[in-house]
């Protein structure tokens, strides 16, 4: 039985109505302290001998007979209109098959837009041109080949300059747009009658992605059968865009990602390189692949947008009493943006709020879901903000934190979250990393002259999954099963816990389950994105398996008389009375058959709000001579419901933190403000962490299944750990220094600067501890 | 921006270059990187092209026993050199020890980064079997991880030089 409900939906910090089909009943939640055995064990990745002996197959890796290479001609200049293309020396070249560009491409709907080759361009790297040769180095050099007449126009590439009413305005509608508005409460009254009041700005820097396989895609067609393989997030969002952009049936396009480099959140749909290598392999009757270098990767394939943040923050009576936070977000070019002001809104129980956000418009490269994108720059306004507060009022930082962290109501909805943990998470880290060691003036340092300090921050964020996610599950006759769903791994290890689940649900070994993902060929699942992946895709795995093991047992029932009842699957046998038989001797007399369950997501609870927590510390040492901070030891402790796979688990926290700590110390990207152009294009002018620059980095989970959750009791753990680590830098080097450092990264040089200005400045936004400088 | 070099110099050479133990003639220009010859000519496809300008390690292979960027070296220097690829690691079946210490240590999450990651663990043990955590970081220091995947890489490196001890 199938019917249409109405479900509340959220990604990435946006909430939506959306329809959904409810299937079938949901199984009871596994308990707290129910005993599995595959699933909350650490398990290994079930690609790990693919991915160490060089066999695992990514989209660069495809090569297919007769493919061809497409390279894409972009722009040079930030903003320009396209007068004249000729393609004609480019077509000369021996070996070039083919030149598109915007007066002979086919319309191709792309992000609102009815082209995928603008008039004008509106940053360094838009697409200009394609070229399909036959080889990468022949279409690389037909592209300088191509002379385009450009008629070149005013620009502005930089944050606080777009927004600025003297500058260029690139918009019809003004280069500042709304985004969001959220208000409780009456801040105008709260802020009158505090007792302190903390007003700073803060700024955060462009991050890209910098996944390591680039984004890219081959097509091919086989007569009006399309298949694209593709570096993405999302195979189904891959198959949607091309289907608008190329107007062809949905069922006529196949979407495959087998193994995949790297996403955090840019590879979430179609992308101009997918739509040109499939125009171009329609066009030449023969595959074609287009994949970015790593310089057009940091030109035109996103980033985490740059922002200005203005946080004012009262107390009275030693409570957070109001906050009110404006936020400007650099979208490039991006017709969305991520809200920085969510965790405002939503993290601490504080009476009067009021957030604004505003879209502002640059020519620079559109924006693209970064890892928690907006909460990772909100966070580190917030948390940075509570904390001077906390300071000036003269309470500890963790201390005020608790008195906001304990209610179990969404302050947005006013609805009970599912389960909430915070105040957990600090009570775990707290204790782990020493808090009761901090002092408002730094710990003892390690040699003279340099400075240490704690800093912690929290972390909220979705994670409870969504339907639409269905899977189905065959179970041969020789006992071995295969689970068929249409997601993807990014990296996380979705592999490895889709046949956890799979296993556990049906009970058969690990070893005895195939997993396959990649293919939209198989039942939807959702995209790899908002940490909704293991809630989501989790329920449906167990009930499809659930549906196979039923099936069985139906099967066991008859072959061995013996009542259902009686009967349950055990280690890949049937089990009754002490009596173990193999899956396989179940089936003997039944050689040809399949057993095939299957299962769908069902809807969350309309009454309940399902968050993610957790909690950040670190420990930082900063040298106030060459401004050098050096981060000894983060502790991250998360409340993501169960935990399926320990072993990756501590991975993916692992490595949120670390990218979070090149967000905090080191990653920014450069655009030249006259030319428009990215200076830091590349590893070498880039800087992402390596192996010298991780500290220690311990993890820790409030591991207490979220049973009113879903029916696996989990949630989402992929941008959880990227979310409060730079703020609790940021926060420990305040510490450490007793100055504060409002603008990310924390380089040398601006702590340096900060070192040198706080002496001069007097209260109010500076810090008051300024002469302890040496 | 797309790097406009002109594809130039002289014609294409034959060069027979010493693969993993195999004799491997291939037909390439003389300015082809190791990388593109492993992987176009080939097909081995386990070092990965990533930055393609020497600033990331992912095509790291062995060139006598010592650990290159592929994508820095001509093919044409190797001929007569041994040529190591993560391909070559695994014998009889059996997964070299690193390799087994990577997928115990979860060393990796996407794996892009990870054959690249394993040849210069490889080279750094037989050089030197008795290593501290300081040595491995030392060793994959030109290796980058965006997934942040270092700190197992070094315990696995630790555990694999471990039990070769």
């Amino acid at each position: 039985m199938t019917k249409v409900v109405r479900t509340r939906v959220e990604f990435e910090g946006s909430v939506s109505e959306e329809l959904a089909l409810v299937q079938g009943e949901d199984a009871e939640p596994w308990a707290q302290g129910e005993e599995l055995v595959i699933v909350g064990h650490p398990q290994r990745r079930v690609e790990g001998i693919a991915k160490v002996t060089g066999r695992a197959r990514y989209t660069h890796d495809l090569r297919l007979p007769g493919m061809l290479h497409a390279r894409m001609l972009r722009s040079p200049y930030p903003r320009a209109r396209v007068r004249r293309v000729d393609p004609s020396k480019a077509l000369a070249l021996p070996g070039v098959r083919s030149v598109l560009h915007r007066f002979n491409a086919p319309k191709a709907a792309f992000r609102g837009e009815e082209t995928i080759f603008r008039e004008e361009v509106r940053f360094v790297g838009d697409e200009v041109a394609a070229v399909c040769a036959d080889s990468e180095a022949i279409a690389e050099e037909a592209l300088a080949l191509i002379s385009v007449d450009y008629e070149v126009l005013p620009h502005v590439v930089d944050l606080e300059e777009a927004i600025d009413e003297a500058s260029p305005r690139i918009d019809e509608h003004g280069n500042v747009h709304d985004a969001d508005r959220h208000e409780r409460g009456d801040v105008r009254k709260a802020f009158k009658e505090a007792d302190a009041v903390v007003e700073a700005t803060y700024r955060t820097a462009t991050q890209m992605h910098n996944s390591f396989e680039t984004h890219g895609a081959v097509a091919v067609w086989d007569g009006d059968m399309l298949t694209v393989h593709e570096s993405t997030q999302h195979i189904f969002g891959v198959r949607r865009g091309l289907q608008a952009a190329l107007r062809i049936p949905y069922g006529r396009i196949r979407v495959v990602c087998d193994h995949m480099g790297g996403g955090f959140g840019s590879k979430g749909g179609v992308g101009k390189y997918s739509i040109v290598a499939a125009l171009f392999a329609r066009e030449l009757g023969t595959p074609v692949r287009c994949v970015l270098d790593r310089h057009e990767e940091n030109l035109a394939a996103g980033n985490r947008s740059a922002t200005l943040q203005k946080v004012r923050i009262a107390a009275k009576g030693g409570r957070i009493n109001a906050i009110a936070h404006d936020s400007w977000s650099n979208a490039g070019q991006g017709r969305w943006i991520a809200d920085p002001t969510g965790p405002t809104k939503s993290l601490y129980d504080v009476p009067n709020v009021l957030t604004r956000s505003y879209r502002v418009l640059a020519n620079t490269g559109s924006l693209a879901a970064f890892r928690a994108p907006g909460y990772v720059e909100g966070t580190f306004a917030l948390e940075c903000a509570i904390d001077e507060l906390a300071d000036r009022i003269g309470i500890d930082p963790l201390a005020l934190r608790r008195l906001h962290a304990a209610s179990d109501r969404d302050p947005i909805s006013g609805l009970r979250y599912s389960l909430k943990r915070l105040v957990d998470c600090y009570d775990i880290g707290a204790q782990e990393i020493g808090w009761s060691r901090r002092r408002p003036k730094g710990l003892r340092a390690s040699a003279p002259g340099l400075r240490r300090g704690l800093g912690m921050a929290s972390q909220i964020w979705s994670g409870g999954g969504t339907p639409p996610a269905y899977a189905t599950v065959h179970l041969n006759p020789d006992g071995t099963a295969v689970v068929r769903i249409g997601t993807q791994d990014i990296g996380t290890g979705t592999r490895t816990i889709v046949a956890q689940i799979c296993a556990e649900a049906l009970g058969i070994a690990m070893a005895d389950v195939r997993v396959e993902i990649g293919d939209t060929d198989s039942p939807y699942a959702p995209i790899s994105a908002g940490s909704l992946t293991v809630a989501s895709i989790g329920p449906a795995i167990r009930l499809a398996a659930m549906d196979a093991r039923d099936q069985l047992l139906d099967v066991a029932a008859g072959i061995l008389e013996v009542s259902k009842a009686e009967l349950r699957v055990e280690g890949g046998a049937v089990v009754s009375r002490g009596a173990r038989t193999p899956i396989a001797k179940v089936f003997e007399e039944l050689q040809n058959y399949t057993v095939i369950g299957k299962g769908a997501r069902l809807p969350n609870s309309e009454e309940l709000v399902l968050k993610t927590f957790g909690a950040h510390f670190a420990e930082v040492e900063v040298d106030p001579r060459t401004g050098e901070v050096v981060v000894d030891r983060v502790v991250a402790v998360h409340d993501v419901g169960r935990i399926v796979n320990p072993l990756t688990a501590r991975s993916q926290v692992e490595g949120g933190v670390i990218q979070a700590l090149g967000f905090a110390l080191s990653e920014e990207r450069v655009v030249d403000r006259p030319t428009g152009r990215v200076m830091t294009p590349g590893f070498e002018s880039y800087k992402v962490p390596t192996v010298k620059d991780v500290p220690k980095i311990v993890v820790r989970f409030v591991d207490a299944p979220d049973t009113c959750a879903n029916n696996t009791g989990t949630k989402g753990l992929g941008e959880p750990p990227i979310i409060p680590t730079a703020a609790a830098v940021a926060n420990a080097v305040a510490n450490a220094l007793g100055i504060r450092v409002r603008t990310l990264p924390l380089t040398p040089q601006r702590v340096l600067d900060a070192v040198e200005a706080a002496p001069a400045a007097k209260g109010g936004e500076a810090d008051r501890r300024g002469d302890r400088r040496s | 921006m797309p790097r406009a070099t002109p594809v130039l110099g002289p014609a294409a050479v034959d060069v027979t270059l010493d693969v993993n133990g195999h004799a491997r003639a291939i037909h390439i220009r003389p300015q082809r990187t190791l990388l593109d010859a492993l992987r176009e000519d080939l097909g081995l496809m386990g070092a990965k092209k990533v930055c393609d300008e020497g600033t990331c390690g992912a095509c790291t292979v062995l060139v006598d026993g010592r650990p290159v960027y592929a994508c820095m070296t001509l093919a044409v220097a190797t001929a007569g050199r041994a040529v190591e690829t993560v391909e070559g690691l695994a014998h009889d079946g059996g997964l070299h020890p690193v390799q087994e210490a990577f997928i115990a240590h979860d060393a990796f999450q996407c794996g892009f980064c990870t054959p690249g990651q394993i040849m210069s663990v490889v080279a750094l043990l037989r050089a030197r079997p008795d290593v501290t955590a300081d040595d491995v970081k030392r060793a994959v220091t030109g290796n980058l991880c965006r997934c942040g995947a270092y700190p197992n890489i070094v315990a696995a490196a630790l555990a694999a030089a471990k039990r070769k001890k």
